[in-house]
């Protein structure tokens, strides 16, 4: 390793970067520009999600029912004369579902018996209904409760279920998608810029030139490798920076923790534009492997918005090959939790270990040779 | 001019179908992400891995833990027996939520006093907590109502009796497969027209077409049909894979299927040509087709709701043709929706081709002049 | 004598090329001697790059032994890089970066230290006269400039073996003039030079040349021995009457001339024997000439004869030149009368191309200066100029891709901007790079341009069978575009613009790159055609081509230097120093005493 040599690649990097506007596009404005679009355009939370009443005959106690509803930020409840109406309604999507209290609910609520509320939920988008569904159950409960309460009765369900959510007790979508977004935003700056920055050497032919200097391929990789992963860690902290300070997501855990693992899954996403490169050498298709490669499973296989022990057994193996299945691990537990060490650490050994393994297969593939 | 315009199209799908890297991007990936997305992309959640606290040794107790264990939907990794054992297992992710039921459960049941069941649950993943939390009470209420019963206790004075519509199960799947006709065919069509003009203007081919007599909107129209083909025969076969291979139920008119993608296809179509006749090098229409195609896709209802956007984002996608194409997807599948009842969602779409198209168009005129 | 520079023992070296294998290098065995300018010369496809890139240790051979300067290059590559320079095809800069940061780079990576920098940089600045531009992006350099700049960064070290591969590919006569005055430098300073090139002018500058031929050895001798059994052969003949290409034709049928070129106002005739020389036909006045290394490439080439070589030589071969002739004759015939019909023109001389005040502006920089000229029907028209001069952009202009900023243009009577869409049906373009669907067939190309002019019926499968055989592309029909030899996309592409047998066909360099073989058998195509009534505009870089057109612009700067026939623009650099001037002479005399003239007005 000759020290001269190196930062003479190293600036040629880093002037390159400067002059080309697409290198630092991606690096800066793609972030922004992503985060922009999933933090705002992606949540799972629903709220004022419109819902038709129909109250076949009003009384104090569907009112109070009702009150239940219109009081929760949840739900817009709109009533409908007849069922045959909100059903209609259903079907045009201008309600998502509908409560029905028929006329016998006041009856058989003072006679002590049971009475049912028929609740329809428009079922296509699925999770979207799950989650209402849990709404629903919730305001029911509170409604229950205070029934309990205004009567002076004890609550008349056998077993209260009493949930403390740690970590995220508002359960925002945003807290989790956005620093698992970050991971997203690393592999692209790490894997696709790479690969095309060395596609683009063979496509121009600078990299024979290269080649026939004195240089080493040892030089050349790591010469490629300094200057990106400094733009990666800009990436990075824009990214977090706008976390933070836009999105509002806490970070309880250490910052300098943070820095460390974004280090440790940069050089994994790194090796893994390194390791593109040298199978395909022109910026096309280096494009298209990276993306299909490191982009997508870093979106769909890492945990970032599906669960992974939900998944089959054969695709949770699968995921254990996806670098950002490890970093969405860290970054979920350092925003929201907190230093977790075991979490940390384990997760951090496995990042290391697949750097290592990139940055020797791509060290062992790239020889100083044109064929 | 036909003549001419059937030459370009032979020429356009040779051009694809030949090239080895075209071909597989065109099969490769789409195939890969039906698959990947048909399995792996769920929000349904099954093995909810779970510890159980109980400091309770009275049968009550084992009933309700016999419930989850029994659930296909918990798996119980852990048995804790004092409060310091909880913190570790759910920071380290071991378990998603831990169950702890206090030393007087099985009095409090029996002297008909509430009976607490504890929930300590992991939010960093907030949809994963929604969803357990739900199941955990679709597992109480049963509970809860078997235990009135057989103890001929009261009642709660009102009962949740919850259906869904379209899809009874809930299966997130249904939702997702007949997303990705929508999503996969935008993805192949504007890759394919998205780039071909810039193609032909790296390999210098787009000089030697300009000097042919042919004409401008030949041009155009030769670049449109193979995308219009192609995209559509890719949507017809992933809807064929959703109905045969993931069962995905169709129950609407196929029709009105086929009118929804020909007006989808023709507004990818439009904005695929204006990428193309902006793009003057192949990077820089890869880089425009995913410009568009991210925020189509994230902005659409593909994978969450639109109504959970903020407004000023909502009113964004009233733009985007995928919007307007998934409800059609997916009230055909699934709602059993005809033509009539969505002719709300023709329009617009019908609307955004034809601007897309003119605007193509007078691109690409602008652009040569 | 010291020890050979460069020693190649038995080499192999075989590609896999989709599917097929190809063998580049078979069983080479050749020495590059210490302290001279070696020549790598062959027609496409010999090898020469994977020579050059053995050299440099970039790649290994399968078989046999590569030695450059006393090393192995299987075990030490890293001793051998670092005293090479090596230039690829390319130059190897990095654009966004200035003059002075590429030099900076490499001499980093050659790990010239700081004391030394200085003092090289300004050694290399000076010789290149790159010193002005230090600032600029290689990006931006002409291509001459790039190639100096490229030569910069491989001789930083000074190294002891310099490997040049085509380095002077693209580059205007002027720059090419002033790499040979470096190369020659480095000579005299002790380096060895191996340079390959497609100029056999160049050859006639190399103390030694390898002649490879199919991955194999053909020779390897000085250019003078080259030439030696040509002596005695070589010919100019003018004739009285005669234009110089119906001369050229009825040279070239005879059985006893293995070459016949238009050359200044005659016709350069090699014979294939001294015995064979048989007396001058009335009106013909033969000169005996010197022989030039081109002609013993040519005819070394000839005899060679397999493969590609010989379908490549068949124009020159004699026998099956008359074949070929005949083969061109018939359709040339038929185009002649169609256009007669076509255009109502009798008269002959009708002015085709008709250029007035032609300008061109890219933002504030005016790339075309007001020119103007006249194409005559059935001429060869040619457009020359140094890089950079705006030949393309006026090339672009008339084929009616690039709006003029003002001025009046008129091809076949309309601008083809603005006109219909089928008055380009009379116009025939060949691009810089021959421009085909590279993944779709030759037979689906020759289809696709048949539709694409309108062809159809009878007619379309006459015109397809026409250029299958015209162009003897049979043999090639299924293969895809993109993998045909460099001399066969030619073909196809000439054989796609004339599909529609047009009025005025447009070539924008089409020779470039393409070997000496192939450039003769295309310039008999395009004088057939021409002899045919149809009009030629060429643009091109080599000198000698432009000896073949009738009338030719030279371009510098947006502006028009000269105008007229060969014959007249040479007579304008004639001077008693210099009472023979070659047409490079003149394009250098003429470029440089204007470019001299505006930097004194500026």
């Amino acid at each position: 390793m000759n020290r001269q040599r190196l930062r003479g690649l190293v600036r040629k990097e880093f002037l390159q970067i400067l002059r080309d506007p697409s290198a630092i596009a991606i690096a800066f404005v793609l972030p922004v520009f992503l985060l922009l679009l999933f933090g705002y355009g992606v949540s799972l939370d629903a709220h004022h999600v419109p819902l038709a009443v129909v109250v076949d005959q009003p009384t104090a106690q569907t009112s109070s029912f009702i009150g239940g509803l219109q009081q929760s930020d949840f739900f817009d409840p709109r009533p409908y004369p007849t069922i045959g109406a909100a059903r209609a309604a259903l079907m045009r999507r201008q309600v998502t579902g509908i409560v029905w209290l028929r006329g016998d609910f006041s009856r058989d609520m003072l006679a002590g018996k049971t009475a049912p509320v028929a609740v329809w939920v428009d079922g296509v988008d699925a999770n979207n209904a799950n989650i209402l569904q849990g709404y629903l159950q919730g305001m029911w409960q509170n409604w229950l409760q205070l029934q309990a309460e205004q009567a002076g009765q004890p609550l008349a369900v056998p077993v209260v279920a009493e949930s403390r959510i740690w970590f995220n007790p508002a359960l925002r979508s945003r807290d989790f998608l956005v620093p698992g977004l970050i991971a997203l935003i690393m592999t692209l700056i790490g894997a696709l810029l790479t690969a095309l920055v060395v596609a683009r050497e063979w496509e121009r032919g600078t990299m024979e030139a290269l080649m026939a200097s004195p240089v080493t391929m040892g030089e050349i990789l790591l010469g490629k490798l300094a200057p990106y992963f400094v733009l990666g860690m800009g990436g990075m902290l824009l990214s977090v920076a706008m976390a933070v300070w836009l999105f509002a997501v806490p970070l309880v855990g250490s910052f300098w923790l943070l820095l460390a693992c974004s280090a440790l899954f940069l050089l994994v996403a790194l090796s893994m534009g390194l390791l593109i490169s040298t199978l395909a050498k022109n910026q096309f298709v280096a494009a298209q492997v990276a993306v299909i490669v490191t982009f997508l499973p870093a979106f769909i296989l890492s945990g970032f918005i599906f669960d992974i022990n939900s998944m089959p057994a054969a695709v949770q193996f699968l995921t254990h090959i996806v670098a950002a299945r490890y970093y969405v691990a860290i970054l979920q537990t350092l925003f929201l939790a907190g230093n977790v060490w075991p979490v940390v650490l384990s997760n951090s050994a496995a990042l290391v270990l697949m750097a290592l393994l990139f940055f020797g297969i791509a060290r062992r593939k790239s020889r100083k040779r044109l064929d | 001019m036909w003549a001419r315009i059937v030459a370009l199209v032979i020429k356009e799908f040779l051009a694809v179908l030949r090239d080895a890297a075209s071909r597989t991007v065109l099969i490769g990936p789409p195939l890969i992400q039906l698959m990947v997305f048909g399995y792996a992309a769920s929000f349904d959640l099954n093995h909810i891995p779970y510890a159980v606290y109980n400091q309770d040794s009275g049968y009550a107790a084992r009933q309700l833990l016999a419930r989850f264990s029994g659930s296909p939907n918990f798996r119980q990794v852990a048995t804790i027996n004092n409060d310091a054992q909880i913190a570790p297992l759910i920071n380290d992710k071991d378990a998603l939520l831990v169950l702890h039921i206090g030393q007087h459960f099985t009095r409090d049941l029996l002297t008909q006093k509430p009976a607490r069941l504890q929930i300590i649950i992991d939010g960093r993943d907030s949809n994963t907590a929604a969803l357990a939390l739900n199941d955990v009470s679709g597992v109480l209420l049963d509970f809860n109502q078997q235990w009135a019963a057989a103890h001929s206790q009261r009642g709660p004075p009102a009962q949740l009796v919850m259906r869904a519509w379209f899809n009874p199960n809930l299966r997130s799947r249904w939702f997702i497969v007949p997303g990705l006709v929508a999503q996969l065919t935008l993805v192949v069509t504007l890759l394919v027209t998205g780039l071909s003009v810039a193609r032909e203007r790296e390999m210098g081919t787009f000089d030697q077409l300009l000097v042919t007599p042919m004409r401008p909107l030949e041009i155009l129209i030769g670049k449109a049909v193979p995308g219009f083909v192609i995209g559509g025969l890719e949507g017809g076969f992933i809807a064929l894979m959703a109905v045969l291979w993931f069962h995905v139920p169709f129950v609407g008119s196929v029709a009105a299927l086929a009118l929804g993608m020909f007006f989808f296809l023709l507004a990818a179509i439009g904005i695929g040509l204006m990428i193309s006749s902006l793009a003057v090098t192949q990077q820089q229409g890869l880089l425009g087709v995913f410009l568009f195609l991210v925020p189509a896709i994230i902005l659409s209802g593909f994978a969450t709701p639109i109504a959970n956007m903020p407004e000023a984002v909502q009113l964004l996608t009233y733009i985007n043709p995928m919007r307007y194409f998934l409800i059609i997807v997916r009230g055909v599948f699934l709602e059993g929706s005809t033509i009539p009842m969505l002719l709300s969602q023709y329009a617009p779409l019908a609307l955004i081709g034809l601007v897309s198209m003119s605007a193509a168009v007078w691109l690409f005129r602008h652009r040569m002049a | 004598m010291e020890a050979p520079a460069l020693v190649l023992e038995a080499v192999h070296k075989r590609f896999r090329q989709g599917k097929q294998r190809i063998e580049a290098i078979k069983g080479l065995s050749v020495q590059v001697q210490s302290g001279r300018i070696t020549g790598l010369l062959g027609p496409d496809g010999a090898g020469k790059t994977t020579l050059m890139r053995l050299a440099a240790a970039l790649l290994l051979p399968d078989a046999g032994q590569v030695r450059v300067l006393g090393r192995d290059s299987r075990h030490e590559a890293a001793a051998i890089q670092r005293d090479i320079g090596y230039m690829p095809q390319r130059f190897g800069l990095y654009e966004d970066l200035s003059v002075q940061e590429n030099l900076a780079l490499y001499a980093d990576l050659q790990g010239l230290d700081a004391t030394q920098r200085k003092a090289r940089f300004e050694e290399l600045l000076r010789l290149t006269a790159l010193g002005p531009f230090g600032k600029r992006r290689a990006g931006d350099l002409s291509g001459g400039m790039k190639q100096k700049l490229g030569l910069a960064c491989a001789l930083l070290r000074a190294p002891r073996l310099l490997l040049l591969d085509e380095p002077t590919v693209g580059v205007d006569p002027i720059s090419r003039r002033e790499l040979w005055s470096i190369i020659k430098a480095m000579r005299a300073q002790g380096v060895t030079v191996l340079v390959s090139t497609a100029y056999l002018d160049e050859a006639e500058l190399c103390d030694d040349i390898v002649l490879l031929h199919e991955g194999g050895l053909l020779a390897q001798q000085p250019p003078v021995a080259f030439q030696a059994p040509l002596v005695g052969r070589c010919f100019l003949v003018r004739h009285a009457a005669l234009q110089r290409r119906t001369l050229q034709t009825q040279l070239s049928a005879r059985t006893s001339v293995v070459d016949a070129l238009v050359q200044a106002d005659g016709v350069r005739v090699v014979l294939a024997a001294v015995s064979m020389r048989t007396p001058a036909q009335p009106g013909e006045d033969w000169q005996p000439v010197a022989p030039r290394f081109e002609d013993a490439f040519v005819s070394l080439l000839a005899a060679s004869g397999d493969g590609a070589a010989q379908a490549m030589a068949s124009v020159d071969a004699v026998p099956a030149f008359h074949g070929n002739a005949q083969g061109i004759r018939p359709a040339a015939v038929s185009l002649d009368s169609r256009l007669r019909g076509n255009d109502g023109g009798e008269d002959a001389a009708a002015t085709v191309i008709e250029v007035h005040e032609l300008r061109r502006f890219f933002g504030s920089f005016e790339a075309v200066k007001g020119i103007e000229f006249t194409v005559q029907r059935g001429e060869v028209f040619g457009l020359l100029g140094a890089n950079g001069a705006g030949k393309s952009t006026t090339f672009r202009m008339l084929c009616g891709l690039l709006p003029a900023s003002s001025g009046t243009l008129r091809v076949a009577g309309v601008d083809l901007r603005t006109a219909r869409a089928t008055a380009r049906a009379r116009i025939g373009y060949v691009s810089q790079r021959f421009s085909l669907y590279g993944n779709l067939s030759v037979a689906q190309n020759l289809a696709f341009f048949a539709s694409a002019y309108g062809l159809g019926g009878a007619r379309r499968k006459a015109r397809l069978d026409w250029a299958q055989r015209e162009f003897e592309l049979a043999a090639y029909l299924d293969a895809g575009a993109a993998e045909l030899p460099l001399g066969f996309k030619q073909r196809l592409a000439l054989a796609c613009a004339l599909m529609h047998e047009p009025s005025i066909l447009f070539l924008d360099e089409p020779t470039s790159g393409v070997d000496p073989l192939a450039r003769r058998e295309f310039w008999q195509r395009i004088n057939h055609l021409a002899e045919s009534g149809v009009t030629v505009m060429i643009t091109t870089h080599f000198m000698d081509e432009a000896e073949y057109c009738d009338h030719l612009v030279l371009m510098s700067l947006g502006e028009i230097l000269a105008f007229g026939s060969p014959q007249e623009i040479r007579a304008r650099v004639k001077t008693a120093a210099m009472p023979d001037p070659s047409m490079e002479d003149a394009f250098i005399g003429l470029i440089q005493a204007h470019e001299a003239q505006t930097r004194r007005a500026a």
